[in-house]
C-alpha cells in the first residue's frame, strides 16, 4: 500500500511542475512540440529513476558531509549517458533540445528527490518514487505541449486539429509558453477553490 | 563588429530569461522585491564572468587535449560549485560591502542553471576566449535587465486589483509573457 503511495505521489498531489514549481526551465523551453516534450521527459525520467536507484543503493556508505557532491557526480554520469545515446540514435531530437540535455544535471527535481527521498528510503520505494515523479513531469510537460502545439501550429504529431487560419504562431514562440502555464495555474487555483 | 553582435545577441535578442528560458526558478523566485533582484543580478554578473572564464580554460587546455570531453558535465558543475565557495570567502574578506549586497544569493547561485548553460554554450558555439568573455558579460547583463524590470512590475502589481485565481504565480507568468513578447521585437535587429 505504501509502495503504491510512493508511486502515485508524483502524479498529481506533488506534481513537480504544477504543484512544487520546480523544473520550470525545461518545461517552458521544450514544450513547443509534443515530440520535443516526450523526448525531454524520457531523458529526464531515465536520469531520475537511475539516480534515485543508485543513491538508494549507496546511501549507507555515503558520508553525510559530502553527500551533495556525490549525488551530483551520480546524476551527471547518467546525464552524460543520455546525452551521448541521444546524440548517437536521435540526432534531430538532440539538435532540437540543444543545451537543455546537459542542463538536466541542474534540474532541481532530480537532486531534490535524491536528497529528500532516495537518501532516506529503500531501493524499491525510491525507484517507484522516481517512476512516479517522471510520469508527473511527463504529464505536465506533455499537457503543456499539446495545448501549445495544437493552438500554435494547428496540428499534433502531424494530425490536424485546427483550421490553419485559426492557428496562432505566438503559442509556439517563447511568450506562448508563459501564457499557457499562467492560465493553467489560474485554472488549477479556480478548481481548487471550488472543491474547498 | 563581430563582438558587438555577440554582445547584443546575448543581451537582448536571445535574452537568457525571456527568450531562451534558462534560470527561470530564480526569475520567479527572487523577483518579489527590487532589492533582492539587484542582489541576485550582482551575484550573477560576478560569478558568471569568472566561472565561464575558468570552465573555458579547463575545457580547452585540459579536457580537449586529453580527449576527456565526455567528462565536461561533471567537471563544469563541480568547478562552479567550488568556485562559488572560493568567491564567497574572497568577497567576505576583501570587499565586505559587495558581499553584503549579494547576501544569501551567492551560495544559491550554484543551482542557477544560467551559469552552467553559459559555460556549455560558449563551448558549443566554438567561441575563442575573447568572444566567450563578451558573450558571458552580455548574458549576465541581459539577465539583470530582465529580472530588475520584472521586479519593478511585480512591486507595482502588488497594489493592483487582480482576479483572485490569478494572484501570485499565474499573473507573474502572464506578465512574463508580455515582457517576452516585447523582447521578441528585437529579433532581426543588427542583422542577427
Amino acid at each position: 500500500m505504501s509502495l503504491l503511495k510512493d508511486f502515485s505521489r508524483g502524479l498529481v498531489a506533488e506534481n513537480p511542475v504544477l504543484r512544487l514549481m520546480i523544473g520550470l526551465c525545461p518545461t517552458l523551453a521544450v514544450s513547443n512540440t509534443v515530440i520535443n516534450a516526450l523526448g525531454m521527459s524520457a531523458a529526464t525520467g531515465f536520469v531520475l529513476v537511475c539516480s534515485n536507484l543508485v543513491v538508494a543503493l549507496i546511501r549507507k556508505i555515503v558520508p553525510d558531509e559530502i553527500r551533495i557532491p556525490i549525488f551530483i557526480i551520480v546524476i551527471s554520469t547518467f546525464v552524460t549517458i543520455s546525452d551521448y545515446v541521444m546524440q548517437a540514435y536521435f540526432q534531430d531530437l538532440h539538435h532540437a533540445l540543444g543545451v537543455f540535455v546537459p542542463l538536466i544535471v541542474v534540474n532541481c527535481i532530480i537532486l531534490g528527490r535524491a536528497e529528500a527521498f532516495a537518501y532516506r528510503n529503500t531501493v524499491l520505494s525510491s525507484t517507484l518514487d522516481g517512476v512516479g515523479m517522471s510520469l508527473g513531469f511527463t504529464l505536465a510537460l506533455g499537457g503543456i505541449a499539446v495545448i501549445r502545439e495544437s493552438l500554435g501550429a494547428g496540428a499534433i504529431l502531424g494530425i490536424k486539429v485546427l483550421p490553419q487560419a485559426l492557428a496562432a504562431t505566438i503559442m509556439i514562440l517563447p511568450p506562448g509558453a508563459f501564457i499557457t502555464i499562467g492560465f493553467l495555474m489560474a485554472a488549477l487555483n479556480k478548481l481548487e477553490n471550488k472543491v474547498l | 563588429m563581430e563582438l558587438f553582435g555577440i554582445f547584443f545577441s546575448a543581451l537582448l535578442i536571445n535574452n537568457i530569461l525571456l527568450i531562451r528560458f534558462i534560470a527561470l526558478c530564480s526569475f520567479f523566485g527572487v523577483s518579489n522585491k527590487i532589492d533582492t533582484s539587484i542582489g541576485m543580478s550582482l551575484a550573477v554578473i560576478f560569478v558568471m564572468t569568472i566561472s565561464s572564464a575558468v570552465s573555458w580554460a579547463l575545457f580547452h587546455f585540459i579536457l580537449a587535449p586529453l580527449h576527456l570531453e565526455f567528462l565536461r558535465t561533471a567537471t563544469f558543475i563541480l568547478t562552479i560549485a567550488a568556485l562559488v565557495q572560493l568567491e564567497e570567502l574572497y568577497l567576505k574578506k576583501m570587499i565586505p560591502a559587495l558581499y553584503r549586497a549579494m547576501g544569501i544569493y551567492l551560495p544559491l547561485i550554484t543551482t542557477n542553471c544560467a551559469i552552467l548553460a553559459v559555460a556549455f554554450l560558449a563551448i558549443d558555439y566554438r567561441f575563442n576566449f575573447q568572444q566567450a568573455m563578451v558573450y558571458s558579460i552580455g548574458v549576465s547583463l541581459g539577465y539583470s535587465l530582465a529580472i530588475v524590470l520584472f521586479a519593478f512590475i511585480r512591486e507595482r502589481m502588488a497594489l493592483a486589483p487582480i482576479p483572485k485565481w490569478f494572484e501570485g504565480y499565474p499573473i507573474a507568468f502572464i506578465t512574463a509573457a508580455l515582457m517576452s513578447l516585447a523582447f521578441l521585437g528585437f529579433t532581426g535587429m543588427f542583422g542577427l
